[in-house]
């Protein structure tokens, strides 16, 4: 039972840092209706924000420290955000009127360019990412282990989904970006200016895998730039578990994913991980295509 | 590193302009120089095994140079990066024979990209040194293929014997990466060393080379409750193991074989890491004139204390010239008698023989992490 928990914990840790890169896609997806394919490198991009300045923070504020953590993540978080508003100006902008195949096709294509470049700029050797988060002696709680990283990932995450969620339905941004995701034509008809609205949506989710990148390079500290193809890959069969297009799916399935690999792992074998977490995610489709909370869309004739 | 691409571009236009009255002359030793290929793994995940051992192999070339060259003629070392991704060594290496006409190949550290190159060379009967590959399939591949390095079974073997003996464990779990030939080859043959000692298997779970998250395995193998744990695996992910294994409260030793061995390990792992042990090849502590000669120049050279993989791809240079020596030529099945009849030659690495398997009979060393630096701990003879 301890251990059963335990691997409960640990999945539920690297669920919820495939959740936000996950709420990236579906938010991008819920407004243009493509995928963004760069935005796992856009994770890689985060953990190697902080790479680069961490050191320099650490002249100002002390490092291992909370507070050096998160002005670490905050800055990462916003460099990353303006590249995301970068990326869809160059990229995505000028073929927004081009069928979605050309933006699929170039979105695939950034990601490639933001890998290579990667691998130019920072090396392709691994690089060890600085401890800027203090390790706390383990927590037991009968029996469990519950280590400070494992708990910050949870916080901060629960924190992100929390204030996602207050901008989403709270604020008038928030509401912008539901009549774009709606309906795009009548929004822009009723003065919603769409462009400001993509941009946002693709800050807010940039900032949300650069905190994911963060998070995934404290616990695993070995960052290189091709870390960001596979997570990028579960985050987005997490989104389509969940249904594509909706946040608090997207954020399920993310944990869903999480847990189920890490149980997989810890219970039949390493080998099948990844074979059995698609497999669920092919069952879930087949029982509910349009994602366990996406609703069904009626196609207009 | 930087004057490569100029080296290899002039390289290949020479290997172009001679290609026509080249045929009858001996392979690779066209002109005043005779030319050797080196495939290693410079950049990717494994790129300090590959630039360790570029380094070694490079300061064996230019200390031969120095020394007069082989056979009256200098030595070219062309060198060509794997990117250490499976299916580029094939081609570097098919490159290396067919283009440039090399006399021999030197690499890899990895076993399974030797294995990737080693029918080519058999192939096209190109004598093949691997420094550091240890998998036993490697040299099986056919008789062109040698290493200057000890196999899996002795390194499983040599860490079962100091689990039972040294460390004295009863029940052992091990972590072994799926992916790697290398990984599966040394946990194999250490299950059997610690069934034949009289121990016990506590558990026995797989990881993916790249994986970063290690928790529901340990957590896994923390459940079975075991007195010691074998990661027979390279270093980027030994060293998020050893982290997350103290992160989940494991304070059992944990051991593994000579992937272990690269400055990143304890850059990855730090603290988490004292008090663990692995099997290499070499330890610059070691007294022998042979040894200390080397460790001198090679600091000398590049400013940094070399490890097993530069003592070894140091010795795989050394041992082809002398082979080229003793045959008295370039030539491609005289280098191979040369070689498999090599008998107590001097490395820095220890005395090697090669045997009936082509590969090298020669002793092993037991390192701790002691302080974030690797203290030697005992030679195991085979």
């Amino acid at each position: 039972m301890t251990e059963f928990l335990q691997q409960l914990i640990n999945g539920l840790a690297f669920g919820s840092i495939l959740a936000l890169i996950a709420l990236g896609y579906t938010m991008v997806y819920g407004i243009l209706r493509f995928i963004n394919f760069a935005h796992g490198d856009v994770f890689m991009l985060g953990a190697f924000a902080g790479f680069y300045l961490a050191p320099k923070i650490a002249v100002v504020l002390p490092l291992p420290s909370i507070a050096g953590a998160f002005v670490v993540l905050g800055i990462s978080m916003a460099v990353c955000a303006a590249l995301g508003v970068l990326i869809e100006r160059f990229a995505y902008r000028p073929l927004r009127k081009r069928p979605k195949l050309t933006v699929l096709i170039t979105a695939i294509g950034v990601s490639l360019f933001l890998e290579y470049a990667g691998q130019f700029f920072f090396g392709a050797a691994p690089k060890k990412f600085p401890d800027i988060l203090p390790v706390l002696p383990i927590t037991k709680i009968g029996g469990l282990s519950l280590n400070s990283n494992q708990i910050i990932v949870l916080a901060v995450t629960l924190i992100l989904l929390l204030a996602l969620r207050f901008i989403v339905m709270k604020t008038r941004i928030g509401t912008a970006m539901r009549a774009v995701s709606f309906n795009p034509e009548a929004a822009a008809l009723m003065g919603v200016n769409t462009d400001v609205v993509i941009s946002f949506t693709f800050a807010l989710g940039s900032a949300l895998a650069a905190a994911a990148g963060i998070l995934w390079a404290i616990n695993y500290p070995s960052i290189d730039p091709l870390m960001g193809i596979l997570p990028g890959l579960k985050a987005f069969v997490a989104a389509v578990l969940g249904g594509i297009g909706n946040l608090p799916g997207a954020a399920l399935g993310g944990i869903i994913i999480g847990v189920t690999e890490t149980l997989v792992s810890g219970y039949i074998s390493s080998t099948y991980r990844d074979a059995i977490a698609f497999a669920v995610l092919i069952l879930i489709l087949l029982v509910k295509p349009s994602g366990l909370l996406g609703k069904k869309e009626i196609e207009k004739v | 590193m930087k004057i490569w691409p100029g080296q290899f571009l002039a390289a290949a236009a020479g290997a172009v302009l001679l290609a026509g009255c080249n045929q009858s002359a001996s392979p690779g030793a066209g002109g005043d120089t005779i030319k050797i290929g080196e495939f290693a793994s410079l950049t990717g995940s494994e790129a300090t095994f590959g630039q360790s051992s570029h380094r070694g192999t490079q300061l064996a070339i230019d200390e031969l140079n120095a020394g007069g060259g082989v056979l009256g003629k200098k030595i070219q070392l062309l060198t060509e990066d794997n990117q250490s991704q499976a299916g580029q060594s094939a081609t570097v290496v098919r490159k290396l024979i067919s283009s440039d006409g090399v006399a021999a190949i030197l690499g890899e550290v990895a076993s399974s990209r030797s294995l990737e190159a080693a029918p080519i060379c058999q192939q096209n009967k190109v004598p093949m040194i691997s420094p550091s590959s240890t998998n036993p399939k490697v040299t099986e591949t056919g008789d062109y293929i040698f290493r200057v390095c000890f196999i899996d079974p002795f390194q499983g073997t040599v860490m079962a014997n100091f689990a039972r003996q040294t460390l004295k464990l009863q029940n052992v779990a091990v972590l072994k990466d799926v992916k790697s030939d290398y990984s599966l080859g040394l946990a194999k043959f250490f299950k059997e060393g610690v069934a034949a000692g009289g121990g016990r298997l506590a558990a026995e779970q797989n990881y993916s080379g790249g994986d970063k998250d290690f928790n529901a395995q340990l957590t896994a193998i923390k459940a079975a409750n075991p007195d010691g744990i074998f990661v027979p695996g390279y270093y980027t992910e030994v060293g998020l193991i050893a982290l997350q294994a103290k992160q989940l409260g494991i304070t059992v030793p944990i051991f593994g074989g000579d992937g272990w061995e690269s400055s990143s390990l304890v850059t990855i792992g730090g603290a988490a890491l004292e008090g663990d042990y692995f099997s290499t090849h070499f330890s610059p502590e070691d007294t022998a004139p042979a040894v200390q000669n080397f460790v001198k120049s090679y600091q000398a050279k590049f400013n940094e204390t070399p490890d097993a993989m530069a003592a070894l791809g140091y010795d795989s240079a050394m041992m082809l010239a002398d082979a080229m020596k003793k045959a008295g030529a370039t030539d491609g099945a005289k280098v191979r008698d040369a070689l498999a009849a090599e008998k107590n030659f001097p490395g820095v690495t220890g005395t090697i023989t090669m045997d009936a398997h082509r590969d090298a009979s020669k002793p092993a060393v037991i390192l701790e992490i002691k302080n974030g630096a690797f203290k030697y701990v005992e030679t195991v003879a085979p």
